[in-house]
């Protein structure tokens, strides 16, 4: 858990000890470091996010034009080929990579934002607050994610953020709970009480030092979180109840595809490769930071 | 006493030699055992006593062959005579439980949630004698169930562990290790995770099974006190070697280690009048690449240049079988804790240390 | 234990009561099947037909009184009506759960015991090369979506069948529309033959989690106290690893693949509709797309019930596997 109150601790004058004193947050950056597969991933991670966003800005096609050639394999003037109307395949995937993406953060964001003060407010007053808090939070996780939102979204007329709002709406109760029950043991722990003995108020115990102390479990959620969002997303859709045209998404390039597999394979492997890679490095990175902020536990969900 | 010479004779019923331990890190190797040796008689009980760290628990793991498979073991174990080191894990299953029990330090976890108590000691009974029917198991597991002291055992056999006390489940922990008769019984700090009141109840149920088998002991503990009224041997152990070794009343009356000293120093008495504890001041050393001199030498009041270049080897230091790995352990010949380790700046400093660490604690949830 | 199913049943109607009219209020409003009567069809219906419609499908009613409605409906039989003017929701309904059953249990069968079986080998080899395989395996089908993967069996199954010359795997619906020799046999090998590609499609999410669920669980208790004196006893390895390790490991398992069943309803939608199964999946995209309130109700109403039924599955599971927990 990342310790924000370390980093103002005074030196320790004693010499006591031999090893050499790290603070909570150099320990989990290290422990982080040195996860090879985590740090490759975030590195392409990045990279595809960096590529998503300024390419289509240096690319001389745009995803929403003709081109003269249609149905071409990849070359280096198309070096995703082209579709059977002429579409350039490498100005499609970026622009799908992008709302993709766009959506699968802003899922992320909101349900962590909306999940951790929710879980961090039932999980402090406890009572009844919290009995009624946590039957709502229960309530949502026992709607089928995907089914409701392939219902919700059908309304939405494939604009992103609304469907990314859709599918925060039905997984922030999965953090909230995450985050409510570190709050419970947090609570009890002697930094609280000093807190309160020194009259902080209830916001500044839950804000300043309660969520920070728990942000290694919100922040590992957040990254499933990508996951999930991205996975979900590009379901929709790919079944025609997400984004629609003439905007796209990776999901929706490969359901435009599939009836193409055969005769022009690029259109169909590289936008299902994307999502494989965004979601594959997201993981190994969420599994980076697991191991990091909690190196003991080969953490069992729940 | 201590083997050093291993041509000798042998009618040890355990008998280490020469072992070392070591776990590849990521940060390098830890040596957690550094050539430790020790000899057991039949029936004999010896004490192995050690801050945590030092390499206690390790050592019986090692004996048991039950450390990770990344730990490097080298030495020697022989039981009986026959060496253990090597042996497949089959092979070794067969002296586990019925040569060579162990009991662990935490009763609360040591236990399969999942099987009543009776069929956890039934079941060691049945590895070991295959002809016992089922029924004839549990029977014997309701006798052992009251030879250690549970109460109504015909009725507590088909307990689960969770449905007992931690004192309880520990005497269960005792009866499955006197199971099968077996030659030694290692007992991993049996009492170190139980109530005060229940400690001496536990030492007693070791005691008990100690008679009915005639087993040999090894108590491991970091409690003097408990070495002090059960076993006849003491030896102590320091960053994964043995820095102290001989009969209990050699060690309590005229230790030739500082840190043995130290260890008596802080220990409190009731049989001295006015005397003031005295802490060992520091912690142990890191056993990630150790310094080479006396490991204790940082923490020693008596350390001198020759302490920080040379590790003293273990040498006689007194009566028959008494030897310390101390380069002037003929000097302490006679000394008490409080005119070696400094009683008076100690209890002054640790209030002020105490005063220097309290605010800080409470800033650090860690 | 019956008291406690008998109570966990009672409390789970008012959760269903509550969160069925939440899921009401949202099917209602995400579209307007009476607008979408009225512009979609050629040529263009009266003023009169849409309101014939729209009283038909009882949207000239407050969403209050069309709930209770259909919920005390539900009770005696009557599931509304659709905006298909001639379809039986609840027949239609039933029909198309049996299709679904058989695929979502023949996949979480397959991917529970794949799960377990690699679970433990890669923690029992921790570090080794299998171990890593499995793991490296297992992320990239969590990290695979569901649909682009069908699409690529399905060719995988198109070509295997004109590399064999057989038409052993199907690739479109659950069964053949007319079989050739029409007997039992037959029609059983038919059948089969239709479900291999969706099982594997459905069951590689689940696998995939569930085989890390098993190694992590695995490798805990290999690490614990008691599995180190079961060896300190000298109970033989591979007794210490069942009667010991995996019986204890398997225990939060069986909670995780009960819990996980809405996941995998999801899941067989996507399927369902690849491989064109005229089952649930297909089902809530048709009442989805045509914004058929009570048959979307009806579609969420049993998933909601099965995943509470799964809940409780699981809660009942956890008390027969593990005699710490206790319900009275």
């Amino acid at each position: 858990m990342t310790d924000t109150e370390a980093g103002t601790q005074r030196p320790r004058v004693d010499g006591e000890f031999t090893v050499r004193q790290r603070t909570q947050t150099q320990l989990v950056l290290r422990r982080f470091l040195r996860h090879r597969a985590a740090m490759i991933s975030l590195a392409v991670f990045l990279l595809i996010v960096l590529w998503a966003f300024v390419g289509p800005h240096l690319w001389h096609y745009s995803y929403r034009k003709y081109t003269p050639d249609n149905s071409q394999p990849p070359s280096w003037k198309h070096p995703f080929g082209t579709d059977a109307s002429g579409y350039d395949a490498y100005a499609q995937i970026m622009r799908g990579t992008q709302t993709s993406l766009k959506i699968a953060i802003l899922i992320a964001l909101g349900s962590t934002l909306v999940g951790a003060v929710w879980g961090a407010v039932a999980g402090f007053y406890r009572g009844f607050v919290d009995a009624v808090m946590m039957r709502v939070a229960d309530l949502v996780l026992t709607l089928p994610l995907f089914a409701i939102a392939l219902v919700i979204s059908s309304r939405s007329g494939g604009s992103w953020y609304w469907i990314a709002v859709v599918i925060a709406g039905l997984t922030w109760a999965y953090v909230a709970r995450v985050v409510r029950s570190s709050v419970l043991s947090l609570r009890e722990k002697e930094f609280v009480e000093a807190a309160r003995a020194l009259g902080a108020s209830d916001a500044r115990i839950i804000f300043r030092h309660l969520l920070p102390n728990a942000l290694g479990p919100i922040i590992v959620n957040a990254t499933v979180l990508v996951a999930t969002g991205i996975l979900t997303e590009t379901a929709l859709s790919f079944l025609g109840f997400g984004v629609q045209p003439p905007d796209t998404s990776l999901g929706l390039l490969v359901a435009q595809a599939q009836t193409a597999v055969d005769t022009r394979p690029w259109l169909f492997y590289i936008p299902g490769a994307f999502i494989i890679a965004i979601a594959l490095t997201i993981n190994f990175i969420g599994d980076g930071l697991r191991d990091a902020f909690d190196p003991r536990q080969q953490r069992v969900r729940q | 006493m201590t083997v050093i010479d291993p041509g000798e004779e042998s009618g040890a019923v355990l008998d280490v030699t020469g072992l070392s331990v070591e776990f590849p890190t990521e940060d390098g190797i830890v040596r957690a055992v550094r050539g430790v040796g020790y000899r057991l008689e039949r029936g004999e009980s010896l004490g192995i006593v050690g801050e945590s760290g030092s390499g206690k628990s390790v050592t019986a793991l090692a004996v048991m062959g039950l450390l990770p498979r990344s730990a490097r073991v080298r030495g020697s174990v022989r039981f009986e005579g026959a060496e253990l080191l090597g042996l497949s894990d089959n092979q070794l299953s067969d002296v586990r439980g019925r040569g060579i029990a162990m009991v662990f330090q935490d009763p609360m976890t040591s236990l399969n949630p999942v099987y009543p108590v009776g069929y956890q000691i039934a079941e060691t009974l049945q590895r070991h004698h295959p002809d016992l029917t089922k029924r004839a198991a549990r029977e014997r597991a309701v006798e052992l169930l009251g030879t250690v002291g549970i109460p109504s055992p015909e009725r507590r056999v088909d307990a689960y562990p969770h449905e007992m006390s931690g004192g309880m489940r520990q005497r269960v922990v005792i009866a499955i290790a006197m199971a099968n008769d077996p030659d030694v019984i290692i007992a991993d700090e049996p009492t170190t995770a139980l109530d005060v009141t229940v400690q001496a109840q536990i030492l007693d149920a070791l005691e008990t099974a100690r008679a009915e088998t005639g087993a040999a002991l090894v108590l491991i503990t970091h409690d003097l006190g408990v070495v002090a009224g059960h076993t006849d041997r003491v030896a102590v152990m320091y960053a994964g070697r043995i820095v102290e070794t001989g009969p209990v009343e050699d060690i309590f009356y005229a230790p030739r280690m500082p840190y043995t000293l130290g260890l008596l120093g802080s220990l409190p008495r009731l049989d001295r009048e006015e005397e003031r504890l005295t802490p060992i001041t520091g912690s142990p050393p890191s056993l990630l690449n150790l310094p080479p001199g006396c490991p204790f030498a940082p923490r020693c009041p008596l350390r001198r240049e020759v302490c920080d270049s040379t590790e003293p080897p273990l040498h006689q230091a007194g009566p028959v079988g008494h030897l310390s790995a101390c380069h002037f352990a003929a000097e302490l010949v006679g000394a008490g804790a409080d005119q070696v380790f400094d009683a008076v700046g100690a209890d002054a400093e640790a209030l002020a240390r105490f005063a220097d660490t309290a605010p800080s604690t409470e800033e650090d949830p860690a | 234990m019956l008291a406690y199913t008998v109570r966990r049943i009672l409390v789970s109607i008012p959760v269903l009561i509550v969160s069925t009219f939440i899921v009401f209020l949202v099917v209602v409003n995400s579209g307007d099947p009476v607008a979408n009567f009225a512009t979609s069809r050629q040529p263009a219906p009266s003023k009169a037909a849409v309101t014939a419609f729209a009283r038909h499908i009882h949207a000239d009613q407050p969403v209050v009184e069309r709930y209770w409605n259909w919920i005390t409906g539900v009770l005696h039989g009557d599931w509304g009506p659709s905006v298909q003017t001639n379809l039986d929701i609840g027949h239609d309904l039933f029909t198309r759960f049996r299709v679904t059953v058989t695929l979502v249990a023949a996949a979480m069968l397959i991917a529970l015991v794949l799960a377990v079986l690699f679970g433990v080998f890669s923690a029992l080899r921790q570090y080794s090369a299998a171990d890593y395989t499995i793991t490296f395996f297992g992320f990239l089908f969590l990290a695979m979506p569901v649909f682009w993967f069908a699409v690529l069996l399905k060719q995988a199954g198109i070509w295997i069948n004109e590399q064999t010359g057989s038409q052993f795997l199907g690739t479109i619906g659950e069964k053949s529309p007319y079989l050739d020799v029409d007997t039992g046999w037959n029609e059983f090998t038919d059948r089969i033959g239709h479900l291999v590609l969706p099982t594997i499609t459905l069951a590689l999410v689940s696998f995939a989690s569930w085989t890390r669920y098993t190694r992590a669980s695995m490798l805990e208790v290999l690490d614990s106290d008691y599995v180190r004196l079961a060896r300190a006893k000298g109970l033989r390895r591979a007794r210490v690893m069942t009667r010991h390790a995996l019986r204890t490991a398997l225990i939060p398992l069986a909670t995780v693949t009960a819990l996980d069943i809405a996941i995998i309803l999801g899941g067989a939608v996507i399927t369902e509709t690849i491989f064109q199964w005229h089952g649930m999946g297909e089902m809530l995209v048709q009442a989805a797309t045509t914004l058929d309130v009570y048959r979307t109700m009806a579609w969420l109403l049993l998933s909601a019930v099965v995943v509470i039924g799964f809940n409780l599955v699981a809660d009942l599971l956890y008390a027969v596997l593990d005699p710490r927990i206790r319900y009275d």
